[in-house]
């Protein structure tokens, strides 16, 4: 199926470009780029006003199966990403069993081609069963497919292991991703610790918690001469401690969600579960910091953490309900909102965080919109104002804490290798 | 212009959301309640045909008992959950069993729950007036009401005075709760302990912090002395309890030498007699700790009563 994208207003940081276009696809692929393209297709998309960039990538997605398929399955989460616009995502290993071996790999793989919606990549467990004890069979589950390493929930507490972990994954060119949280700070804790938690009278996570395993692992880094990825930095901390690495020319890379960078702590006041996520929501001051090193460079990329929850799960009181909060339908329009509408950000600068640094960092032949490429590609609208209500979630769980947020941007269109999954708003899967 | 402050609440979650004049009213609604204990016929019809239910998740003595005669004495009909007989302990949400209780037509939940907040979300689920008896380190209203009532009664006042709070702040809902309260109202309130007890800016609340008793005894008017939870030391948070008596326990000697003469000493209860406090200061003089539990059951009075006063004002 050939698809024309006309008057389009084409952003593509790989390729330099930015500017209005029109791009053809051809057999799933980008044909070409140009003004004024006249091919005969299928489909014509008209894209006025409209902003085209490569397909977003979310490195950061619970999906759930195996497991918890009443929470999510790869069906309904792959139907959420196309909805929220993207077209390749992560998979973190924390189902039920870990992705600690081939065999859940091929599983996940499996049921992601049998769907054959959005691209899904499986990040392994670095070690058995997530248990931070014994390595996981690394090379092994790079064979069947996975893209990185990572505990996530967990960091590997164990220094000596996790050393071990970033040597012998770089000998398979794994990067590690780490959900940096010292344990002991943290124990029984369930929000941000500050004056929220004390007048809540709810235990406190610090922000040295982080920022802690931050500096830990990236020192084993630099020991092992491995690549580290910092999963959801949420603290001021854990932004200057990168910044300072990067310039040392140590391989490490940083990630933040929508949501550690569009609330705070105050947001818990009500005790709404909604707003209990790990890494906590914190204080202004680290969105202030966060937002600071998304631009100087210090943060290269922007992830979900997509952790679906039931209401039965998250309707309890606070300390008792899991952690976690959709994010793949409110990804865009939040970034947007506290990013590109600020000013703070360009949408060129978003394409770099939400798809060209992410395929990077995973290693894929993706998130650019070059001649020949896989045509993944997502269309926005930046001015279409819309309410995201809880009628409207595809996943299938509902815990968001922008339910009923109105938001001013919005994606149209979502195309996987030159097939339409969302079209003006409606999914086609 | 106190005649004109009317109840507009449908719960009594905590001090932090109440006005300075509407904890006025709830004291000096307590006044006029106290009265009634007092009579040789302990009862006024005043909730008559309301049904109260004291859901208890969490172990309480003399607070269960307390609400419970509150409400007999405004001649309400009472049931009794506790965590140990209800069915939280088959898997049902604390939502659950008061949206189930409510079902039955209670006009009245009074919660006690272990979790900061819980009373907060079933607050919202159900239609009933919510009355916080305590939830997790967060709040415990009428402690802290009968407490500031105990002052009022015994000082003429609240505003002016200089209150120290000794102990564990971290994990006190009677803390947080007396700080709201005393600060509303106009008090100087210094918290004291080791750092580990003080919980994380808590100076952003309006207090002091003091880690030396002597100093934050001195221009005290009023302590109130916290029960020390021996499983904290268990924790970590204070390496014997041997070493915190020696630095921060009550006990005569050190009144003697810091304290003023006219210092009223509260405690919450229940009371580690020879911990937190020494036996001969818990039964002397100063000590008010009996006629808190006394006035406990006066404020508890006016806040049922008030908070009833809200649903027939509706109705």
């Amino acid at each position: 199926m050939n698809i024309l994208i006309k008057n389009g207003h084409i952003i593509d940081p790989a390729n330099k470009r930015d500017g209005v276009a029109d791009l053809l696809i051809t057999n799933g692929k980008i044909a070409k780029i140009g003004n004024g393209i006249k091919e005969k297709t299928d489909i014509i998309i008209d894209a006025k006003g409209k902003l085209v960039l490569p397909g977003l990538i979310d490195l950061h997605v619970h999906l759930r199966e195996p497991g918890r398929e009443d929470e999510e399955t790869i069906l309904s989460g792959s139907r959420a990403a196309a909805k929220g616009g993207f077209t390749s995502i992560a998979c973190m290993p924390n189902t039920t069993p870990a992705c600690d071996s081939q065999a859940t790999a091929k599983l996940i793989l499996e049921q992601a081609k049998k769907n054959n919606l959005v691209n899904i990549y499986p990040i392994g467990a670095i070690t058995k069963k997530r248990e931070g004890k014994e390595l996981s069979e690394i090379a092994e589950l790079k064979d069947s497919g996975c893209v990185a390493l990572s505990d996530d929930g967990d960091a590997v507490m164990d220094a000596a292991l996790m050393r071990k972990a970033l040597e012998y994954a770089s000998s398979f060119g794994l990067p590690i991703i780490d959900h940096c949280e010292d344990k002991s700070l943290t124990e029984g804790a369930s929000m941000n610790e500050g004056f929220m938690s004390t007048t809540l009278g709810l235990k406190g996570m610090p922000n040295e918690a982080e920022s802690i395993i931050i500096e830990r692992d990236i020192a084993l880094a630099a020991l092992a001469g491995a690549r580290l990825h910092v999963a959801h930095v949420s603290t001021k901390e854990g932004v200057e401690i990168i910044r300072a690495a990067k310039k040392k020319g140590i391989s490490v890379t940083g990630e933040v969600t929508p949501h550690h960078i569009s609330l705070t702590d105050a947001c818990c006041k009500t005790y709404d579960t909604n707003t209990k996520v790990n890494p906590p929501l914190r204080t202004q001051e680290d969105i202030e910091e966060l937002k600071n090193g998304l631009k100087d460079g210090t943060i290269d990329i922007i992830a979900t953490d997509h952790a679906p929850h039931l209401d039965s799960e998250k309707d309890m009181e606070f300390d008792s309900a899991p952690f976690g909060m959709i994010g793949l339908e409110t990804a865009l329009a939040a970034v947007a909102l506290s990013l590109v509408e600020t000013k703070l950000l360009k949408w060129s600068d978003i394409a770099v965080k939400m798809a060209l640094n992410p395929a990077k960092i995973i290693g894929i032949d993706r998130g650019t919109l070059g001649e020949g490429k896989q045509a993944d590609i997502t269309i926005i609208d930046p001015l279409k104002s819309w309410t995201y209500l809880e009628k409207d979630i595809v996943s299938k769980s509902k815990n968001s804490p922008f339910l009923n947020w109105q938001f001013r941007s919005a994606v149209t269109h979502t195309i996987v290798g030159g097939r339409v999954l969302l079209s003006d708003g409606v999914l086609q899967c | 212009m106190k005649k004109d402050v009317k109840w507009t609440k449908k719960d009594l979650l905590g001090l932090e959301d109440l006005s300075a004049e509407e904890i006025t009213l709830i004291l000096d609604t307590a006044k006029s309640f106290k009265e009634v204990s007092e009579r040789s016929v302990k009862k006024v019809p005043a909730l008559r045909g309301k049904t109260i239910a004291h859901l208890f998740l969490e172990p309480s003595t003399r607070t269960r008992i307390s609400f419970e005669l509150a409400a007999k004495r405004l001649s309400a009909d009472t049931i009794g959950v506790s965590g140990s007989n209800s069915s939280i302990l088959k898997g049902e949400t604390t939502k659950d069993t008061a949206k189930n209780i409510e079902a039955m037509k209670v006009d009245m939940i009074v919660l006690r729950h272990s979790l900061s907040g819980a009373p907060h979300i079933l607050s919202k689920a159900v239609n009933a007036s919510v009355l916080n008896a305590g939830d997790g380190w967060h709040e415990h209203p009428t402690q802290a009401l009968l407490d500031l009532f105990t002052i009022r009664e015994k000082k003429g006042k609240i505003a002016g005075l200089n209150v120290t709070i000794i102990g564990d702040i971290a994990h006190s809902r009677v803390a947080r709760s007396n700080i709201w309260g005393l600060s509303k109202l106009g008090a100087h309130v210094t918290v004291c302990g080791p750092k580990t007890l003080i919980p994380v800016e808590i100076e952003k609340m309006g207090v002091n912090i003091s880690y030396d008793l002597a100093t934050a005894l001195k221009d005290a008017d009023v302590i109130n002395v916290l029960r020390i939870q021996l499983e904290r030391q268990k924790k970590g948070l204070f390496p014997t309890i041997r070493e915190y008596i020696q630095k921060y326990g009550i006990t005569q000697d050190i009144l003697n030498k810091y304290a003023k003469k006219d210092l009223l000493i509260l405690h919450p209860g229940p009371v580690n007699r020879g911990i937190e406090i020494t036996q001969e200061v818990a039964d002397g003089q100063s000590s008010v700790i009996l006629e808190q539990v006394t006035n406990g059951v006066a404020v508890r009075m006016a806040a049922m009563f008030l908070l009833s006063q809200y649903k027939t004002g509706k109705a």
